[in-house]
Formats: structure tokens, sequence, C-alpha cells
């Protein structure tokens, strides 16, 4: 993809390249066994440095020579202080599950992955308060807190790799953001290394602290750019003691928001997600094995399909609302749902949670992902599908030899679209024709270019339609007042 | 004698609400048993067999007179009906045993079956055909279908991965799992079939049946109804934990394992 390595021959700065003084100096702060680079005397197979070096979707491709994997903030806080004065960029990495290229070299940039950084530090049962360094991974964390009753109050596809270090840099949104908020939010504090390498301790844990300037608000969705995030204060929620899950089929895109506004009166307190998936989105899960799919009958008719969960704290009063909700549906005098299923047992609770979580796996099986994650007013979700598919087909780019499918599913709840076009190949003309139409398209509605997956390297350039002038210019004067040689994680989020 | 040659088939199907299989099972402080305040749902074999008969219908047509579902359990367990009603079953009877009864064993889960099955025959719905689960996942006992058939002098045709049916002919050709591969077996109606994990998926209850259910009937009998006596004949004395698995450890050099090993109590030979 030639559009990033642009951006990146954009850099107008000049950087330094990790040398061999620099493993050099990086050997007196960490053990052998931390160090991967492919300068000598390690000699690293650069093929090791690979996952390090490409995201998972293999679109942004880095040529890092070296990886640092640091155990310690005391460890991250030698290497920044010594790229700061080497002028090296970095790379902050935590699980490399992004969409949007962020946590990737888009050079040889020195990578610092906190994978080795996963123990937890507390957790008090009690508050549900709890601190872990910014390595661990997401599933790890809910294992954890599970036995004492409490869930992460953030949850997504990727949860088996991705780092809640990661997750709090990108303000990762996912699957309980409509029970539980953001995580700027449930985040109460940050340990973070800034980019002169000072240790900014602000790992509180406390629900209220109205001190002035709230700080770490500033590195939630910063995405690497103003400091390495290493520990992580967060809220964890009390585990639902009953949770029920529901696909519902629906004639056509008309009746999603009916549907939501009926759900939300009689579901209230206990509706916990209200996912959207369309007709192309659900075949390509079925067809890849994501989930098991609903019978044929079930399915005919269907424009889309609505996946909704409740969590609550007591069976037979959730099922209760539930079922009262699914009868005054099927015996409206004009029903919004065709048909539907309701889980009997957990397995098939996961099953159909696979159908839509598989989603995003499924089209990377498929072929080539394009992948907008937009806002826009719910109302709009299938005008913005349709029209970028008809304007693929204008510039005769639908089809087997090109752009496969154009779907689109999300959380209907936070007004969240993910726009997916798969293609067969990644191709410039492609490229071209969805961009910037999207983000016109986007901004035509007053919407978000990136709900959730952040900016990254995918969308610099694309910024301006989501935020002012004004607001880039002060994103710009916090940028250089945390890193003024700009070493941390160049060319994302700003250009 | 029962009549021969073309006739309608009534197929009977035994459910067990069982702890759910995704559930991580505790033993009670008492160690009298397991917790059972969690999540139960239908035996996943017992829904196997809900499916079979479903399909049964679905492929023979108005063959199949009808599907009844049968269990015998506490009041919760009328839920599990619900669930095969909802699949695609016609009526459901419960044998309702109270809350704090202990829980049957196969012997007399059978003599139950065999005396619900005559009564079926009495009231002119002789029942044909079988298929319950090879075994409930809580107690794993695996005898109720094979006792079943004993008691009621029927051929049995146990861990079936595939059921055709001759109505015809009154006769059932099943393909068995056995050690080493598959047996393929004819046997004659009436018959009892216990379902293996192949046999097929058994599908999500869709809303409108999940409705429908909710009218179908239900009937409820005690175990006296039917004469039989559900005490148990086995007395538990205690229910512990498995050991838990100590994990390995790295050694620096050989002679640290020679030592960790003497230590363990392994010599030379």
């Amino acid at each position: 993809m030639s559009r990033f390595i642009r951006h990146g021959l954009r850099w107008t700065r000049q950087y330094s390249s990790v040398g061999q003084k620099d493993i050099d100096h990086f050997r007196t702060i960490l053990p052998p066994h931390a160090i991967l680079t492919t300068l000598p005397p390690y000699n690293t197979q650069p093929d090791e440095l690979d996952p390090y070096n490409n995201d998972w979707m293999q679109k942004y491709h880095g040529r890092a020579t070296t990886v640092l994997k640091p155990k310690t903030t005391r460890q991250v806080s030698d290497i920044v202080r010594w790229c700061d004065s080497r002028e090296i960029p970095i790379v902050p990495q935590g699980g490399n599950t992004g969409l949007v290229g962020g946590s990737v070299p888009l050079r040889d940039e020195l990578v610092v992955s906190l994978a080795n950084m996963n123990s937890v530090r507390s957790f008090d049962p009690v508050s549900g308060i709890l601190v872990a360094d910014a390595g661990c991974i997401l599933q790890s964390l809910t294992d954890y807190v599970s036995p004492h009753n409490h869930i992460m109050p953030v949850d997504l596809g990727a949860k088996g790799s991705c780092h809640i270090g990661g997750n709090v840099a990108t303000n990762a949104g996912g699957l309980r953001l409509l029970r539980y908020g953001s995580l700027h939010g449930s985040v109460l504090g940050l340990e973070v290394v800034l980019p002169d390498g000072t240790i900014l301790d602000q790992l509180t844990s406390l629900r209220k602290d109205n001190t002035g300037y709230d700080l770490k608000q500033l590195f939630i969705g910063a995405e690497g750019t103003l400091g390495i995030i290493t520990a992580v204060s967060i809220l964890t929620a009390p585990s639902p003691q009953a949770s029920n899950n529901v696909i519902l089929a629906l004639p056509h895109f008309d009746n999603v928001l009916p549907l939501y506004r009926a759900v939300k009166r009689q579901l209230s307190e206990i509706l916990s997600a209200f996912e959207y998936i369309d007709r192309t989105a659900y075949e390509l899960a079925v067809k890849h094995g994501q989930g098991r799919a609903l019978a044929d009958e079930d399915v005919a008719g269907a424009a889309c399909f609505v996946l909704l969960e409740t969590s609550g704290g007591r069976r037979e009063h959730d099922e209760e609302k539930l079922n009262d909700l699914l009868t005054s549906l099927l015996e409206a005098d004009k029903p919004l749902i065709t048909t539907g299923v309701l889980s009997q047992n957990p397995a098939q609770f996961s099953s159909l949670w696979a159908l839509r979580e598989g989603v995003t796996e499924a089209v990377s099986k498929e072929g080539k992902a394009y992948k907008y994650d937009v806002s826009v007013p719910l109302a709009s979700f299938q005008h913005v599908v349709d029209a970028t598919r008809e304007h693929l087909r204008s510039k005769g780019l639908l089809g087997e030899h090109s752009v496969k499918h154009v779907m689109g599913y999300g959380h209907v709840g936070d007004g969240n679209l993910h726009l997916n076009i798969c293609a067969t190949a990644y191709t410039q003309e492609i490229q071209d024709a969805l961009e910037p139409f999207v983000y016109e398209l986007v901004s035509s509605y007053h919407g978000s270019i990136s709900a959730e997956h952040g900016i990254g390297a995918m969308k610099t350039h694309a910024l301006h339609y989501s935020k002012s002038e004004t607001s880039i210019a002060w994103m710009k004067k916090i940028k250089a007042l945390f890193d003024p040689r700009g070493i941390m994680n160049p060319g994302k989020v700003l250009e | 004698m029962r009549p021969t040659g073309a006739r309608l088939l009534n197929i009977l199907v035994p459910v067990k609400r069982a702890v759910d299989y995704a559930v991580k099972i505790r033993v009670n402080p008492q160690q009298t048993g397991v917790d059972l305040n969690v999540k139960h749902s239908m035996n996943p074999f017992d829904e196997i067999a809900v499916e079979e008969a479903v399909r049964l219908r679905e492929r023979l047509k108005e063959a199949v007179t009808s599907i009844k579902v049968v269990t015998i359990g506490p009041p919760k367990a009328a839920e599990t009906l619900r669930t095969a009603l909802a699949m695609g079953a016609d009526a459901a009877l419960h044998v309702e045993i109270p809350e704090s009864a202990p829980a049957p064993e196969p012997l007399g889960v059978a003599r139950a079956l065999a005396a619900v099955i005559e009564q079926q025959r009495g009231a002119g719905n002789a029942v044909d055909l079988v298929i319950m689960g090879k075994q409930a996942i809580d107690d794993d006992a695996g005898q109720t279908g094979q006792m079943l058939a004993g008691l009621l002098g029927w051929a049995q045709a146990t861990f079936a991965s595939r059921v055709d049916l001759d109505v015809a002919a009154g006769a059932a050709t099943v393909l068995r799992e056995i050690d080493g591969g598959a047996e393929e077996i004819r046997c004659r109606l009436p018959l009892v079939v216990t379902t293996d994990l192949r046999l097929n998926e058994p599908r999500y209850a869709s809303l409108p049946n999940i409705m429908k259910a909710k009218k179908k009937p239900i009937e409820k009998l005690a175990p006296a109804d039917l004469s039989v006596d559900l005490t148990p004949r086995l007395e538990t004395l205690k229910v512990t934990e498995p050991p838990v698995r100590v994990g390995g450890s790295k050694v620096q050099n050989v002679d640290e394992l020679v030592a960790k090993l003497k230590e363990a109590g392994f010599t030379a030979v």
C-alpha cells in the first residue's frame, strides 16, 4: 500500500535509526532475551520480527530492526530516555490487533512491545478496581476478575490477543460500551512513561478526584503519540448473574430503529447489547464457520439481523421481560421482525454471539478488507452501505474481479457502523474509489470517520473530515508540548 | 399382537434436565454431591434425541403421528420440556418429583419409562420408537436405554449415529458408533435408540415455535401414579474433587534432576 509510505516519506523531521551503539546501551537495561534485533551481535532472523512489523491484516508493513520487550516501568523509562536523547522514534506495541496501522512501524522505528509487562498489580473485590500492567491480555484479566464476580467493562472480538494498555491507548469501544460506557469513564488512573522518559504516576484508585486537569484523559485514545502507557487502573463491573441473547430477523432496515426503541423501553436496565448485522455480513460469517447458522426458513426474507443481549441480576426477572418483549414483537399488528432465535443454553448463547463477533474474521478469510469504522446517525446506516456499493458499481469495481462484498454491521446502540469492503486484493484503484468518497459521505452526515478504531496511520490525512481546524491546531500544540522531538509513534494520528 | 404392515409411528423421547456442560462443577461443602445452584439445560444427548425425532417427522411426514417428550424430575424440569416442545415435539409428560428428592437412578427411571409406555399403550397410543440420550452428562451412568429395552423386551440400537426407518416394514437400520469404527444393524420395531454425538446437530428454537410451545400441553404425573418407586438403591458415601495437578518445574542441570527424582522416590533399576 503506497498511501502510508507516502505519508512516511512526508516526515520532515530527521530521525536516527537504531545502531550498534544503541543496542549496546539497551543491553545495559534489558536481559538478552528481551532484545530482538537483526543487528549484530544478536542477528535475529528478520522473519522473527515479522509479527511486530506487520499488522494482522497484512496491510501495513514496517522495517524495524529492533524490538525491545521490557518487563518493568523503570526499563521502559530508561529506554525512552535514551531514545529521546538520540532522537530515535518509538512505536509502542500491545497485542498488535489494531485495524488502522497504529501499532506497526512505518519505517525503521524502535518497537517497544509491552507483552512482557503482564502482571496484575492489585484487585479490590469490594470496589472492583483492578490495577494491571499494560501488557495484560484482556481475556486473562476477564479470567482474573471472574472468580471475584466481576467483569471487565470492555469486551471485543480480539480479547484473546489485545492488551489492556492498547485498549486504553486506542480508547477501544467494543461490545459492552452500550452498558458500561467508554474507557474515558471506566479508567480511573494511568501510569505513563512520557516522551522524555519521565514516569507520570497517576495510578489512583479513586472514583472521584476533582483536582484540576485530568491528564490521564489525554492518553486515552492518543494511540501512543503522547507517551507509553505502562499500567492501568480500571473499574470493573459486578458480573451479571444471568445472560440471555436472541437473534431477530428483520424484513428491512427501516425496522431497526423502531425495534431499538421498543427494545430499550421494554428491557430498560437489562439490555446489554444491540448489534446490527446485515444479510451479507451474516452470510459471510456462516460461510466461514463463525457460529451455527439459523434454519433456512428462519432467514428467508430477512434483510438484516439484530443480536440483542440481556444481562441482569435475576434470571426469572430477565426471562419474563424478554419473553414479554418477544411476544409483543411477534403478535404486533405490523410485526417489526419476521422471526428470531432465542438461545436455550450457554452453547447456543456463544454460537449466536459468534455470528456477530466472527464477522471480522470471516471478512479476512474471504478476501482483503477495507474497513471503515464510522459514527453516523442510526437512520443512515443502510444508506451509507448502499451508497458505497453503488459508488463502487459505478466505477465498475463491483464483482468477483475486484470488490466481492460491501457490508455493514456494528453497534446500533452506539451509532457505530462498521462498513466493510471485501476485495480480492488491495489495489490503488479501489483505494482511490473509496477515499475520500467514504469520508465525505460520513462528513455529510456530520459523522465521525473513526468511531472506535482510531486514526492510526490509515486516517491521518482524513482527520479534518471529523475535526475542525482549531481542534487539530490544539491537538498539534499538545503533541508538541509533550513530545517536542516527535519521537512517540510518529506519523500516527497527526500528520 | 401389534398390527404389522403400514402403520403410523408414535415416538417417545425421554429428556433430562442436567447441569449445563459449560458450567464449572464444584463439590458442595458437605461433600454429598455437586453444587446444583447453577445453570441447567437439557442433557445434550437428549437434545440430539429430540432433534432426531423431529427430523424423522420432517422426512417421513404423516407417517409419524406423534412426538411426545417425557421427563422425570423436579418442578424446574418443566423448562426442559418447553425447550423440547419448542424444537418440535407435540406434547409432554412430566413425572414430577419434589425439589428435595434424591436424583433417581437408571433402573428407577427405566421402570418409570416402561410404566409410561404401558400407560400409553392402554390409552391407544402405543409407542413404537423410543429415542433417548446414550447417557446424561451429570451422572454419566449410560444404562437407562439398555435397561428400558430389557424391561420391555424390545430391540435396542445404542450409540446411534444414523437412523433410517422403514415404516412399512416396521424396521429400522441404525448405524452405531463402536470401538474402532461403525456398525450397521437392522432391527424390528418397537425399538429403543440411544443417541451418540454425531447423529445430528440440534436446531435453535425459533421464536414462533417457542410461542407455540407455550400452548402445547404438559401432562403431570407423580411416580405413585405409575406405581414406581424411585428411591435410590445406591448410597453415596462421599463426593470429592479430583486431586489438583501439580505443575512441572525447570531444573538447572542433571545433578538437580537426579536429586529431584530421588526425592520423589524414583530410583535407578
